[in-house]
């Protein structure tokens, strides 16, 4: 009976995971986004910052998403935007869910002093508004990158997914299978590692996708208000000059709206697969 | 009731001196000496450089040691000495916040309000039968899943650019002089009705998925299932389930307050609408750094107060706060 | 008096029927208190929820229920409204949390009494009298649930649910998150409620069959969703004649002990997954007395007045 739980639980999931139309959209359009981030580059026949064009064409076949004011190539610049854009959500996502964990899991499972002292932080940095600090922070950098902006999205992101982790550790940190563990002597951290996370990797997957798509976001927030990479190109910063040189007076809609839509397609991908997943882990959401 | 609010004023005020020594040290701590950066940066304007120079170290207070600088600080703060703007020199920097708030308020306080109540309204709607749920859940997970600034764009170019319906640019048009009249509120709530929306939808999509899943959480919980086995017409469990769902989604406000910001300081760049979303694009371009500390100090003191205004409201509809039994 | 002829109810999975309840026959006269013991998932909180509330995942595939006379539809939803609460009620498992937590508890009844068309003013000097009956002060009606403790919730859930008197109250797992004392005076309560004549006939759903022993006028002992035995309590204790009661009788400890655990050491093997059960009797596999007839399913049958067994053995 107990051997062949395991096996049995993987392929509910597999058969659950299948049925789940949410989760097939959700991934879908993920996947079409991740591959379209690796061969568009290729595709684009220009440099996504020099003037090759006329100005402000629409789209043509060799402009396949029209130009900028300045002849720029808005499809090419739309295709490394979209790699840097997945690539900040990535890092900035990973940062965020690792530093949640961390804090989360210590909180959770020391409890006393130590809880009492991660969860003030916590609860500090959940109200100042994330933006505003990045802002800040942004500001005073002379040179911006992907990287940077990433790890401090990232840095910043963590007190609600901390909470959540933490939450979740208390309610594991009673069960039989941690006092087990307890009274064979391991240590703390180990128990925490191998007995309480690998029970909430499920949960754990929900944080990442969401902190996943909190990182696109705030990226998309800080290039359009003109604080994004100093070198190089992003979805949010393309439609920052969009709006700067006036593309909403001029109408230049290719201009405008792509890069947009390729934000809301991403995070609302991943808000649906978050749902979709949501529903496997917890039966009670199953529809039956 | 008294120890929940002393604790949570006590978070507040930590909060808020934390805010303030980030906003004291990231010019400090940050790499690079920000003097000369910023002398660097205004070098276009040669004539202000050298005014610049000299108040900035002032203002910084370089020369004297980091505690006594850090004592100024918060000395300059309390008497509302937030420096002065580069942007619109010599402008204090607090008369420019002062004049961006209304339009804010203006602005944030019905998008917040409007969007929460209908948004609960019609996510405990979909609760209710499966074909509303059926179209209500996609279109409300499309609508929070939609960047502010993009909604704003999408609205802009097609109400505003195409249709030719809504002004896109500015709080009232360029040829009237602010007054009080008829003719002028009218031009104010033109130029506000777009930035409204795109706030507005946004958020009406998260509250409402909220209200949904809440809804549906407590009308699966115990005390729903017990006054269905006794019989209890569904008016009344559904009364309670929605009161009971309300709750989370008060505290719900307060953990939105943050992505609230964010929307509203994108929406306002894309309207070019003069809130502090706006001046904050402003600073940026302009390397205003004074400008861009005290935005960042007036957020986070809207966000302290409205978190506060927030749990007054949580005391008076949750009893459970009112006996002092929980602590969060 | 309950009469309950072949009621048969199946959960509904994707996997299939899970046979919960097979054709349950059995009769509780007036003035009786019925305990209903098993072990966990053997369909015995199956069988009194369907007397009430037969919700989806459950399903209603055959079977009678007839409550002083009156048929009982539970299989309609909307036709049972009529009976919930005024002829039959529940004191459900998780009465802790059963009480709404933003509303006075006084608030509460009054708004359960005027949504069923009874009028609270008229009830309330009887209210109390109850209250005072189980030892609750009247100032509970102006608390929320929040400030009452664990036994006192308990104690006022019961009030609520015998408040209209009646026929049949089912009792749930009352007192499996009580200390021993708060047990047992759950249990008398129960017992006073019946001698006063709040309710009729009461089902006492419990995995502790020891409590019985005090409380309880007969006992009906389920397995895999099928009846084994019912027949007054000494009997059960005295003399078992179906091989499962008995050996549940010799799991315990001692009389009176409650046994921590809810599997029973005593009996090796596990039951039978009840999606696909085997056919005939379900206790065969571990049935340390089965023979061949086991493969046929043995009634329910009456071997001495009051004493209904099913098992070929006994017969």
């Amino acid at each position: 009976m107990s051997q062949e739980q395991p096996k049995k639980v993987r392929s509910e999931f597999i058969y659950f995971a299948w049925r789940n139309v949410k989760l097939r959209i959700g991934v879908s359009i993920l996947l079409a986004f991740v591959l379209f981030s690796i061969i568009g580059p290729f595709l684009a026949k220009h440099d996504p910052l020099e003037y090759v064009g006329p100005m402000g064409a629409p789209p043509s076949r060799e402009y396949w998403f029209g130009t900028t004011t300045f002849g720029q190539d808005v499809f090419s610049q739309f295709a490394h935007g979209t790699r840097s854009t997945l690539l900040v959500g990535l890092l900035g996502g990973s940062i965020g869910t690792l530093v949640g964990i961390l804090v989360g899991l210590i909180a959770g499972y020391r409890g006393g002093l130590v809880d009492e002292f991660l969860n003030m932080i916590t609860n500090i940095i959940l109200i100042i508004p994330t933006l505003a600090v990045l802002i800040i922070i942004a500001a005073y950098l002379s040179v911006r990158g992907i990287f940077m902006q990433s790890v401090f999205i990232g840095l910043t992101a963590w007190p609600w997914a901390a909470r959540a982790i933490r939450a979740q550790t208390f309610s594991l940190r009673v069960r039989e299978f941690v006092d087990l563990a307890r009274m064979t002597g391991r240590s703390s951290l180990r128990i925490v590692f191998t007995e309480i996370a690998p029970n909430m990797m499920s949960y754990l997957l929900l944080v990442f996708i969401l902190q996943f798509g909190g990182a696109v976001l705030n990226a998309a927030t800080l290039d359009f208000i003109g604080l994004g990479p100093t070198k190089g190109t992003s979805l949010g910063l393309i439609m920052n000059n969009a709006v700067l040189w006036a593309a909403l007076q001029l109408g230049q809609w290719w201009w405008l709206l792509p890069p947009g839509a390729a934000i809301a397609a991403i995070v609302g991908a991943l808000y649906i697969t978050n749902v979709g997943l949501d529903e496997i882990f917890n039966p009670k959401l199953r529809e039956m | 009731m008294g120890r929940y609010l002393r604790r949570k004023l006590l978070i507040y005020i930590l909060t808020f001196f934390v805010a303030v020594t980030i906003d004291w040290m990231i010019p400090r701590f940050m790499p690079g000496d920000p003097v000369s950066l910023m002398i660097a940066r205004i070098g276009t304007r040669p004539e202000a450089a050298e005014v610049l120079r000299g108040y900035f170290i002032k203002a910084f207070g370089l020369d004297v040691p980091l505690w006594q600088q850090y004592l100024n600080f918060w000395k300059a703060l309390f008497q509302g000495d937030l420096g002065v703007s580069i942007w619109l020199y010599p402008q204090p920097v607090i008369r420019i916040i002062q004049r961006a708030i209304p339009y804010d308020l203006f602005l944030l306080l019905p998008a917040i309000f409007l969007s929460w109540f209908a948004g609960n309204q019609v996510g405990a709607l979909a609760a209710r039968a499966r074909w509303l749920d059926n179209t209500i859940l996609p279109l409300g997970y499309l609508l929070t899943a939609t960047p502010y600034m993009w909604l704003a764009i999408v609205l802009a170019w097609s109400l505003g650019n195409v249709a030719g319906i809504f002004p896109i640019a500015g709080a009232y048009s360029f040829a009237i002089r602010p007054h009080l009249s008829l003719q002028f509120i009218l031009n104010l709530l033109h130029h506000w009705f777009l930035p409204f929306m795109s706030l507005f939808l946004v958020m009406f999509g998260g509250w409402a998925i909220g209200m949904r899943n809440m809804i549906i959480y407590e009308l699966e919980s115990d005390y729903s299932r017990y006054l269905e086995a006794l019989g209890i017409p569904q008016s009344l469990i559904r009364k309670y389930a929605f009161r009971n769902a309300m709750l989370p989604q008060i505290t719900g406000l307060a953990l939105q307050l943050g992505g609230i910001v964010a929307g509203a300081v994108a929406t306002e760049v894309v309207f070019a609408y003069p809130g502090i979303g706006y001046i904050i694009l402003n600073a940026v371009q302009n390397q205003d750094y004074f400008l861009l500390q005290g935005c960042f100090l007036f957020i986070i003191i809207g966000v302290l107060l409205a978190n506060f205004l927030i749990d007054l409201v949580y005391i008076i509809v949750d009893p459970r706060t009112r006996l002092g039994m929980t602590g969060e | 008096m309950l009469q309950v002829e072949n009621l048969t109810v199946y959960y509904k999975t994707i996997r299939g029927y899970v046979q919960a309840l097979e054709k349950a026959t059995f009769t509780i006269a007036d003035g009786e208190i019925m305990g209903l013991a098993g072990e966990s998932g053997c369909g015995k909180t199956t069988l009194g929820h369907s007397l009430i509330h037969l919700r989806p995942p459950m399903n209603y595939i055959e079977g009678r229920v007839v409550l002083d006379g009156r048929e009982v539809p539970v299989w309609d939803m909307e036709q049972m409204q009529e009976f919930r609460y005024r002829h039959i009620s529940l004191i459900p498992q998780y009465a802790m949390n059963a009480l709404n937590p933003t509303r006075k508890i006084g608030k509460m009844i009054a708004e359960l009494l005027e949504s069923r068309g009874v009028n609270f003013d008229e009830v309330l000097p009887e209210l109390k009298r109850r209250l005072d009956l189980v030892q609750l002060s009247h100032d509970v009606l102006k608390m929320y649930p929040i400030e009452l403790s664990g036994g006192m919730k308990q104690r006022t859930v019961m009030v609520v649910s015998t408040l209209l008197n009646p026929s049949l109250l089912i009792a749930d797992e009352i007192t499996s998150a009580l200390d021993v004392s708060t047990q047992k005076a759950v249990c008398e309560m129960l017992v006073e409620f019946r001698d006063q004549g709040f309710v009729k006939s009461t089902i006492i759903i419990t995995h502790d069959i020891s409590i019985l022993y005090q409380i309880a006028d007969s006992i009906l002992v389920m397995y895999a969703g099928q009846l084994s035995e019912k027949a007054p309590t000494e009997t059960i204790f005295q003399d078992p004649r179906h091989p499962y009661t008995k050996m549940l009788i010799g799991s315990l400890p001692k009389v009176g002990v409650r046994h921590q655990e809810e599997r029973l050491l005593g009996i090796p093997g596990s039951p039978p997954r009840l999606l696909n059960p085997p056919a005939g009797c379900r206790f065969r596999e571990r049935c340390p007395v089965a023979f061949d007839r086991c493969v046929e399913v043995p009634p329910f049958l009456e071997i001495s007045p009051g004493h209904s067994v099913a098992c070929w053995r006994a017969y």
